[in-house]
Parts: C-alpha cells; sequence; structure tokens
C-alpha cells in the first residue's frame, strides 16, 4: 500500500564550499496530491531546497547532513541510471526564468519529445499526439506550428506553459515549481498559476511551489512553509499560519503586505506639472519612397501632478508607464503633446527647463544598476549638488549629511562603497541622491519592485515618510497595484499607452469601473484582521467566476 | 596557493622578469652585443657565455637582452598608441550614436577586413622596415579590435541607469562620458591591452623573423631566430633560446591576462 | 530568414567593395614611381611614357580606380614585375599550397580541441580541467615559428623522419607530399589547438550554468545528451566564429611557418614581393587574401543560426 507521504525531507543541511550553510536542518513533508508552498526571501535556501530534491545542486553545494527521501526511498542512495529515472517520471521541475530554461537552439517539439523519448520510449507518433494533447490543455492555440517553432519566438507566459506541458508530460508524482510566475505579469500570472493547479490535481500531482510571493502561495497551497536564512520557521496549514502565525518572521512577511493608511485631505492647488495630449513614438521612418509607421508608445495622455501629492501610475509590461516617467524626466523627447511646469509652457530649452529640470528627480529601478560602483555614497549624493545654485562648498556637505541621515544611512555610510551594500540599502541611496536638492517632484520608476518584501515594506515607509516630511510631490510608478495602496493618493491605471481609468485611491481599489482595472485588482489580496490577532488573506472578485481560459495564439 | 593566485603569481614574475632584464638591459649587458668575436664563434653555452655565441662570435644572452628591450619597447609604445586612439573612437562612437557612429563604424569594419597580420604587411610595405613602421603599422591594424571592444562596453553601459541617472541629474552629455563611462570601461580595456601586448610582441617577432622588422645588427628576437635557421643543424642554441625568451614572455602575459580576467570581469567568476 | 541570408550577404558587399578601395589606396601610398620600378632603372623615357600610358597612371584616382576594379572583376591582377607572369594563376597556386597547411591543421585541431574543451568545463575545477587548461595556455605560447623551427630539428634533422626543406604537391605524388606536409601542419596544429580550447571552454562554461541546463538534467536525460544536445550547440557560435577569425589569419600568418620549412605558400609569396617591391603582387596578394577573409567569415555568418537561431530572427 503505498504511502501517502511522497516527498520526506528530514533535517536536510546544505552548505557551500566556503562553510557557509544554505540550507540547515529543514524537515518538511508532501503527500500525495497535495499543494504545499514554501515561502521565503532571497536567501532563504528555498530554491536550493527544491533543487537538492533532485540532486541539480550546483557542484559548490554538498549535502552535510540529513536525508531526502522520495516514496520512501533516500534520493543521495540512488545510481545515475535510477536517478535519471527519478527526474521526469517522478519528480518534475518548472523554473523561473521563462527566457532561459528552454533550450535556444532545439525546437519546442524536439524538446518535449525528449523527455518521451528518455523515459516511455514508443512510437513517434503516440509521442506526438501526447505532446500536441498536452500543449492544447495548456492553452496554446495552432499546435502544430508551436512544435517547430524555436522558444524565443514564444512570450514568457507562454514559454511557462510549455515548461509546465513538458513537465506534465510524463505524469509525475511531485512536480517542484520554483517561481514559475514571478516573470510574468500580473494577469498572466494568474491565469498560469490557476491552469497549473488545474493540471496537477486532475493528474494527482503534488506541488511543492516555491516563492517569494506570500499572497499567491497562500492562495493556492493547503499547507505552507516559511524559510528564513536557510531555516524552516514555521509550517502548518496556510489558514492556521495566516490566522495565527507562530513565528515573528511570518508576522513581519504578513505586516509587508499592503495597508491602507486613511487618505489624506489635500488642498486644492493649481497642478505642479500637467501633461496634454503626450504622445511619444519610436522608430517613425520617412524614407525615400514610404513612410514607415513608427511604434506609438504613448496616445495623447493627460496627466496632472499636484504640489504634495503621490501619483501613483500602473500597468503591466508594454503599458507605457516606464516611457511616461522617462519623458517626464526629459529623458525621451515627446513627439507630440505639451508639458506645463508651474503654469509656464515647458519648452527643451530655457530658464523654465532648467528650473524644471532641477526640481524632477528621479528614484529608478534597479539599485544594483543605478550607482556608480566607482563612487562613495556620499560622492554619489554629492554629485546631484554639482550644479546647484548659491550653496557653498561647506553647506552642500552639510545638506548630504543631513539627507543620509534622513534615509537611515548616518555614520559612516559616507564613505562606503555600492557594492558593499544591500539592495535595500543601495534604495536609499538612490532616494538620498534624489531628495538631496529638495526637488519639488520625485519620480519612482518601479523603485521598489526589485527588492525583498520585508525591504520593500521598510523603503516603502521611508518614502511615505520622507514625502511627508520634505512635502514633494510623487510620481510613484509600478506595475504593482497591491505596493500602490499603501502609498497613493491617486491612481492612474494605463494600458497599451493609454489611460484607462483614474481616480482617488479609495475610488479605484473599492469601486473599479472598468473591466481591466478589475483585472488587475483581482491579482492581489486584500488584508482582513481575524479575531485572533491575525490576517486573514481575502481577494477581490473572488465573488466573480473567473473567466474561462481562452486559447492563447502563437503571435 | 589557490589556483587563480598561482595563475597571478607565476604571470607576474614572469612578467616581472621581462621587464627587469629590459630595464637593465638598457644600461649593462655582460658583453657587447654588437661585438664581433671570430675566435669564439658558434661556441656552445658555457660558464663564459652562458647562452652561447652565435656565427659572429656575438654573445647570445647579451643580444637576447638587448632584444628584450627592444621587444618591450616595440610592444609597450604600441599598446598605448592602439589603446589610446582605440579608447578615444570607441567611447565617442558608442555614446554619440547617429551618424558619427555610422561613419567610424564604416572605417573601423574596414580595417577589420583585413586580417591582423596581413595589414600589418601591407602597412609596412608604405611605412618601410623601421622600428617606427612596426609600431605605427601594428597599432594600426589592432586599434580596430580596441575600437569594437570599447563600443560595444559603452552602448551596454550607456544602457545602465547610472548613466541615465547622470543625465536626470542635468549632467551634460561631455561630463557623463568622462566621469561615469570611462572609468567604467577601464576594466575590458585593461584585460584587452594585457592580451594585446602578447599579440603584439609575437607579431613583432614575426615580422622580424620573415625580415621585415628591425634590421641587424641590432638584436630582436624575431631576427636572432631567422639568423638562426642556417646554422640549426651546428648549433642549435642558436634558435632555442630566443624562442624560449618569446615563448616565457607569452606564457607570462598569458597568465597575468587570465588572473585579470578573473579578477576584473565578473561574469567568468565561477558562480555558486 | 531569407531577411538574414539578404542581410548578411548584402553587409557583405559594401565591405568588399572598402576592401578593394583600401588595397587601392594602400598600394598608390607606397612611395616610388610605379612605372620605374616595373621597367627597372635602364628604362627610358619613352618607355616609361609608354608604360604609365597603359597603367592608366597619368589618368585621376578614380579613373585609375575604376580600370583597375574593371580588371580584377574580370579575373586580371596584372603582371608580376619580378618575372612577367600574370599575378592571379600566381597567387592560385600559391594559395593552393597554402590551403593544403592551412586546412587540415584547422580542421584536425577543432576534432580534438572541442571536445577537449568541453570536458575540461564539464570537469571545471577539477585535475583534468587544470591540466588541459595549463596545457593549452603553454600551447598557444609557443610562436608558431619557433615549434616549427624545434620539431624541424628533432624530426627532420636530428632524426631524418621528415625532409627538411622543399615541397610535393599533392596532385603529383601524394605519398611523398604527405611527408612534406606533417611538420608544417603538426606545427599549426598544436598552436591552434591551444587557442580554440580555451576558447570551447569558455564558452561552454558560461552556457552550462544556466537554467536550461539544469532544465534537461531534471528530464532525467543522460549527461552525454544534456552536453551534446543542449550545450555543445548553444555554446559552439562563438568558438564557431572564432573559427573565421582563425582562418583568416592563417592566411597571412601562414607565412612564418612557409618560411620556416621553405613552403612556396601564399604568405612567402606576399612577404617576397614586399622585399622585392612587386607591387602587382602585393596588390593582388591583399586584395586575394582580404576577400576571402571577407568570404569565410560570410559562411561562418550565415552558417551561425544552426547554432543559435535567435540570431537569424531579428
Amino acid at each position: 500500500m503505498t504511502s501517502p507521504v511522497l516527498l520526506d525531507i528530514d533535517a536536510l543541511t546544505l552548505a557551500a564550499g566556503h562553510g557557509h550553510t544554505v540550507v540547515s536542518q529543514a524537515s518538511m513533508q508532501v503527500s500525495r496530491g497535495e499543494i504545499v508552498g514554501v515561502v521565503g526571501e532571497s536567501g532563504s535556501g528555498k530554491t536550493m531546497l527544491g533543487r537538492a530534491i533532485m540532486r541539480l545542486t550546483p557542484q559548490a553545494i554538498d549535502r552535510t547532513g540529513g536525508d531526502i527521501k522520495v516514496e520512501g526511498t533516500s534520493v543521495f542512495a540512488l545510481r545515475p541510471a535510477q536517478l535519471r529515472a527519478l527526474r521526469g517520471p517522478k519528480v518534475a521541475m518548472v523554473f523561473q526564468e521563462p527566457m532561459t530554461s528552454l533550450t535556444p537552439s532545439l525546437t519546442v517539439g524536439q524538446q518535449l519529445a525528449e523527455g518521451l523519448e528518455q523515459h516511455v520510449p514508443g512510437e513517434r507518433a503516440t509521442h506526438r499526439d501526447r505532446i500536441e494533447a498536452m500543449l492544447r490543455r495548456v492553452g496554446l492555440a495552432d499546435v502544430s506550428r508551436v512544435l517547430d517553432a524555436y522558444p524565443h519566438e514564444f512570450s514568457g507566459g507562454m514559454r511557462q506553459r510549455i515548461m509546465i506541458a513538458s513537465a506534465m508530460l510524463l505524469r509525475p508524482a511531485l512536480l517542484i515549481a520554483d517561481e514559475p510566475t514571478t516573470a510574468l505579469d500580473a494577469v498572466i500570472q494568474r491565469e498560469v498559476m490557476e491552469m497549473l493547479v488545474e493540471l496537477t490535481q486532475e493528474n494527482g500531482t503534488a506541488v511543492l511551489l516555491i516563492s517569494h510571493d506570500l499572497p499567491m502561495v497562500a492562495r493556492y497551497a493547503q499547507r505552507m512553509v516559511v524559510m528564513r536564512r536557510g531555516e524552516i520557521v514555521e509550517t502548518g496549514p496556510t489558514s492556521q499560519v495566516l490566522a495565527a502565525p507562530a513565528h515573528e518572521y511570518t508576522r513581519q512577511l504578513l505586516a509587508t503586505l499592503p495597508q491602507r493608511r486613511p487618505p489624506r485631505p489635500l488642498a486644492t492647488q493649481a497642478p505642479l506639472l500637467s501633461a496634454r495630449g503626450l504622445t511619444v513614438e519610436y522608430g517613425a521612418r520617412q524614407g525615400w519612397f514610404s513612410k514607415q509607421a513608427g511604434n506609438r508608445v504613448l496616445h495623447g495622455i493627460d496627466l496632472d501632478i499636484h504640489p504634495g501629492e503621490v501619483v501613483a501610475v500602473v500597468g503591466e509590461s508594454g503599458s507605457g508607464k516606464t516611457t511616461l516617467g522617462s519623458v517626464l524626466t526629459g529623458l525621451v523627447a515627446p513627439t507630440g503633446g505639451a508639458l506645463r511646469y508651474k503654469g509656464q509652457p515647458l519648452a527643451a530649452r530655457g530658464a523654465v527647463f532648467n528650473d524644471y529640470r532641477y526640481n524632477c528627480q528621479m528614484v529608478f529601478q534597479d539599485p544594483y544598476s543605478s550607482l556608480d560602483p566607482r563612487m562613495t555614497v556620499s560622492a554619489l549624493v554629492a554629485e546631484a549638488l554639482r550644479l546647484a545654485p548659491g550653496l557653498t562648498p561647506a553647506q552642500k556637505d552639510d545638506r548630504v549629511a543631513d539627507t543620509l541621515q534622513d534615509v537611515g544611512l548616518g555614520g559612516d555610510f559616507g564613505l562606503r562603497y555600492p557594492h558593499e551594500l544591500s539592495g535595500g540599502q543601495r534604495q536609499r541611496v538612490a532616494i538620498a541622491r534624489a531628495l538631496v536638492r529638495r526637488p519639488a517632484l520625485l519620480i519612482a520608476d518601479e523603485a521598489v519592485s526589485a527588492l525583498d518584501v520585508t525591504v520593500r515594506a521598510q523603503v516603502l515607509d521611508l518614502l511615505a515618510d520622507l514625502q511627508q516630511r520634505y512635502g514633494f510631490s510623487c510620481l510613484f510608478i509600478s506595475h504593482d497595484l497591491g505596493v500602490v495602496e499603501q502609498i497613493a493618493d491617486r491612481v492612474i491605471v494605463m494600458q497599451a499607452g493609454r489611460i484607462v481609468e483614474e481616480g482617488v485611491r479609495d475610488a479605484i481599489f473599492d469601486r473599479p469601473r472598468e473591466p481591466y482595472t478589475r483585472q488587475l485588482l483581482g491579482a492581489i489580496p486584500m488584508l482582513e484582521a481575524t479575531a485572533a490577532g491575525g490576517v486573514r488573506l481575502k481577494w477581490r472578485n473572488d465573488a466573480q467566476a473567473s473567466q474561462p481560459l481562452a486559447a492563447v495564439s502563437l503571435t | 596557493m589557490n589556483r587563480r593566485s598561482l595563475t597571478a603569481v607565476v604571470g607576474g614574475t614572469l612578467v616581472a622578469a621581462v621587464v627587469i632584464t629590459a630595464l637593465v638591459a638598457l644600461f649593462w649587458t655582460p658583453y657587447d652585443p654588437l661585438k664581433l668575436n671570430f675566435k669564439a664563434r658558434l661556441a656552445a653555452p658555457s660558464l663564459t657565455h652562458l647562452m652561447g655565441t652565435d656565427e659572429l662570435g656575438r654573445d647570445v644572452f647579451s643580444r637576447l637582452m638587448r632584444g628584450t628591450t627592444a621587444s618591450l619597447r616595440v610592444s609597450l609604445m604600441t599598446v598605448l598608441l592602439a589603446t589610446g586612439a582605440g579608447v578615444l573612437i570607441g567611447a565617442v562612437s558608442g555614446y554619440l550614436r547617429g551618424w558619427p557612429d555610422r561613419v567610424l563604424m564604416a572605417l573601423n569594419d574596414a580595417l577589420l577586413a583585413f586580417p591582423g597580420l596581413l595589414l600589418a604587411l601591407g602597412l609596412l610595405a608604405v611605412f618601410g622596415a623601421s622600428e617606427t613602421g612596426i609600431i605605427l603599422a601594428l597599432a594600426l591594424a589592432y586599434m580596430s579590435s580596441v575600437v569594437r571592444v570599447v563600443r560595444g562596453t559603452v552602448l551596454s553601459l550607456r544602457e545602465r541607469e547610472f548613466v541615465r541617472a547622470s543625465r536626470v541629474m542635468g549632467n551634460s552629455e561631455l561630463y557623463t562620458l568622462m566621469r561615469h563611462l570611462l572609468p567604467n570601461c577601464l576594466a575590458p580595456v585593461i584585460v584587452m591591452a594585457t592580451s594585446m601586448c602578447g599579440w603584439i610582441i609575437l607579431a613583432e617577432s614575426s615580422l622580424s623573423f620573415l625580415g621585415l622588422g628591425v634590421a641587424p645588427p641590432a638584436p630582436t628576437w624575431g631576427n636572432m631566430l631567422a639568423g638562426s635557421r642556417t646554422y640549426i643543424g651546428q648549433a642549435a642554441w642558436l634558435a632555442i633560446f630566443p624562442g624560449l625568451a618569446i615563448s616565457l614572455s607569452l606564457l607570462g602575459i598569458n597568465l597575468l591576462g587570465d588572473a585579470l580576467r578573473d579578477r576584473l570581469d565578473p561574469r567568468m567568476r565561477r558562480r555558486v | 530568414m531569407l531577411r538574414f541570408v539578404a542581410s548578411r550577404i548584402g553587409m557583405a558587399l559594401p565591405t568588399l567593395l572598402i576592401v578593394a578601395l583600401a588595397v587601392f589606396i594602400l598600394v598608390r601610398l607606397i612611395p616610388g614611381d610605379p612605372a620605374a620600378l616595373m621597367l627597372g632603372d635602364s628604362a627610358d623615357a619613352a618607355s616609361l611614357a609608354a608604360l604609365r600610358e597603359q597603367l592608366g597612371l597619368n589618368a585621376s584616382w578614380p579613373t585609375q580606380f575604376a580600370i583597375w576594379a574593371g580588371h580584377v572583376l574580370q579575373g586580371d591582377l596584372g603582371q608580376s614585375i619580378a618575372n612577367r607572369q600574370p599575378v592571379m594563376p600566381l597567387i592560385l597556386d600559391r594559395f593552393a599550397v597554402s590551403a593544403q597547411i592551412v586546412l587540415p591543421a584547422v580542421v584536425l585541431a577543432t576534432l580534438v580541441a572541442v571536445p577537449a574543451g568541453m570536458f575540461a568545463a564539464w570537469r571545471q575545477g577539477r585535475m583534468a580541467d587544470l591540466a588541459l587548461v595549463a596545457g593549452a595556455t603553454l600551447l598557444l605560447s609557443l610562436p608558431a615559428f619557433w615549434m616549427g623551427l624545434l620539431l624541424l630539428l628533432l624530426f627532420a634533422l636530428k632524426l631524418g623522419w621528415f625532409p627538411v626543406v622543399g615541397f610535393v604537391a599533392f596532385s603529383e605524388n601524394p605519398g611523398r607530399a604527405l611527408l612534406y606536409l606533417v611538420l608544417p601542419v603538426a606545427t599549426l596544429l598544436l598552436h591552434e589547438i591551444g587557442v580554440i580550447l580555451r576558447m570551447t571552454r569558455a564558452s561552454t562554461l558560461e552556457v552550462l550554468h544556466l537554467d536550461y541546463i539544469t532544465h534537461a538534467r531534471a528530464k532525467g536525460l543522460p549527461e552525454s545528451k544534456v552536453m551534446w544536445r543542449h550545450a555543445f550547440k548553444n555554446s559552439f557560435g562563438p568558438t564557431w566564429t572564432l573559427l573565421g577569425l582563425i582562418l583568416g589569419n592563417l592566411l597571412a600568418g601562414i607565412a612564418v611557418i612557409e618560411t620556416v620549412f621553405t613552403i612556396p605558400g601564399l604568405g612567402r609569396l606576399l612577404v617576397d614581393a614586399i622585399f622585392a617591391r612587386d607591387y602587382p603582387v602585393i596588390q593582388g596578394c591583399l586584395l586575394f587574401i582580404a576577400t576571402v577573409y571577407v568570404l569565410v567569415n560570410l559562411v561562418v555568418d550565415l552558417l551561425y543560426p544552426i547554432f543559435d537561431p535567435r540570431v537569424a530572427a531579428k
């Protein structure tokens, strides 16, 4: 009689060469057909744990203790041939980055057939039928064309579907999904996850869902495991972990979920910056015989930013939100439309432009590339004051020191180099650099997207705090509505270069009008306090039936 | 000592030995490299002549030392010239884009359409076989690779956010180029310059060997090897030592270049 | 795909034009009067004038270029000053000789170095890898002409296994021809193994830590399939490009080996012509070698999508 326990990890310890422990004494179990989520931030060891199950850890990582048993047999005792028989039919894996997980030089059909050929030798024709059926099942249309195409011809979402198809072809007992949807847009994320859950339930496949995205895991997993710095700090049924978290770290994670603050009353004033009919078009060419239409990224955007308010611009990739930010900072010239700053028209040069340039600063997304690696923290922040009128060098030094203090990097942080700082600290430096001039407008382009959840919460708090103190206006660009809930006064939703909906925060979140807005909202949870002092995750729109999965075509 | 340090140490030692020899030879060699001594023609290596003598009685060791100076001088001058010009052109081209970039790239591609040694040979036909001629010919021939690498680095750095941040701050294009872009190009340029030293030494020796380099009696490794061919049966040491000198120099440069690349190019570091 | 082929060929054509222009200008820059050099010091004014007329030297440069380009496209590269032979057939003959050394050497080197490089990458950090890398570094640090001299010394002079000088064409006598080929090919082979092995190892290493390799292993595929089907194809691209560059460089660089072994090849032809100020030959060799280089790289480019289909997708 087959035991219900499929995967049994017992006090597993993994260490890297130089004594650094990656996973420490981890113990957990997965039963047949169940979905277990593993949640943790970067450095938690969750990925290595997942890889260790199939002994796919990198060469530098060794097991120094504990065991992993699949269906009662230790994977470390397997001989190479047995290990190969385990990989695929028993345990399969789906990876995070769809861009690099499929071999570029083989067609999709060739890659999908490999697993079947290896484990189920049989007629090529039956393989092909199975593959085509599975591809249709995961939502791809025009299946025969898909088989002959190369991975680079597909979008990220489609590649993930192909990966899932590839893993499920052999009907494994356990599917390890390592951040399966992190690299995808919010709406697609949901579609792919729903498909994954349906497919695995159909086939009786257990799922180990590894992610940093706690709400996503909590939504689909029946049991949850929380990891931190290589250790499992909490396990239990999802509802219980959420309702009554036992460990401090779990509580911290839950606290990072968006919490709405009461709306701020803002005195109506003339807008600081206003845009009318802003258009941006790339690559339009006037040839000798024909005119080639360019790629229109922004279609006539109208936008007002008032002093002291935080306006959030939300959209998925391709919505044009990043281009909007680039236009407003002057990095990209608009092809059409007009900008006004403090009521004056904004030309490409002149006194108004200089004033605007000085008063509009930006914080970028990637903390690892937005700071010149060869400059110290103080130098980086001070550079922004290079062109500041009317400040003596001594005053500049003071201003730099004060600003660094305000972002929480006082003391000797000024002497450090970017590579000595963590991601969160680097973003603080970027914020200090942007704010040292005390600008009127700060544009934050996905400023917290690349940070771990706990760090993200800290930086958001910092931004909110500084905004209160210095009183600058903020244009906060993000793909994540959840982040925005915490910080925005007004919200603008963009899609395909157009503004779909805008309004005050409460209106957008509680009474969305447009279907697209509702779709975006459907992907993020709400927190509801429970009587026992924990939280309950609720998803908006759950009352509405989720739409049937439309077949996704090749182009 | 791990493998990476071993590479650096061995490479560094060899290169240091070459440089020291070159510097010492400027002032002193055991014998006068040009002095003829018919009584000691083709003498095998011994205590008096550590590496033997050649067909005109000249001490091989001394000639080798002087040849080191010559090779190093040519190599350094060429690398400086090629790197300096290459960085300038590549940076300007990569940063400005537009038509200056296209014109410069067309010219650069023209240079690249010729294999390195071929271009050097062709240019030597124009400049004439002298030390200056070789330096100019080799610098022009190898400059195009530097331009390509620098332009590529600048193009990718341009999109890095700290460059965009500099522009948002209101800094001019020129300031951004000088303060942010160029210093961050240093790493690939240093790696390239180190490898280039090796190619240049090899190219210069090859040209000398073919008779198109510095003419005898001034000794270079290449022309010493060329001269050794006639007597190779009787006096093998004439061929062995110059070649050994070239090999050890190249080995040192290659090892040092590897160690530098490991340190400076994060992509090549082994991932955990 | 068709667009890719067309665009690559389209880029090669202007390059060829620029090459021709560059060669033309280069040779015109050589100091001296071509007519006087061609006829020698004893020529009188009338014959000099006649030759200048014939060579079109009195016309403007663009006209000269057009005339010369016209000749070139018909396969006429002029006449050698030294021996009054037509240049093109001379170059082709010598090219055949050089090719007999270069092609076998590069092909054999690739066949040995690529698997060795992949093996070294697979065994990164272990003894086998260190040994292979050390060996390859050593091999490429030894200048080819020195290696040739040493091999000549040992195997030809001391041991007498192979002839010391000269060359026999393959068409004349295959057996003897092989004897003459062994040492030069071996010299070149050893050097190129060093270069190719390091390149293959580096590009394989880059590929091996990518997700799709882990994914292939996760499917339960045996290591050999993972290495050859997934790693090799995707990592060979840079090495393939390098091979094109190597072949091109060797067309001229072969001169040193031809000098060591006294082989009448293309490299030696160019060098001798430079000594002799034989301008038609210099011009012809430069043009020929550069053109072959451009064509070889074109072929390499066109075949690149086999290894990385993403290139053709633009």
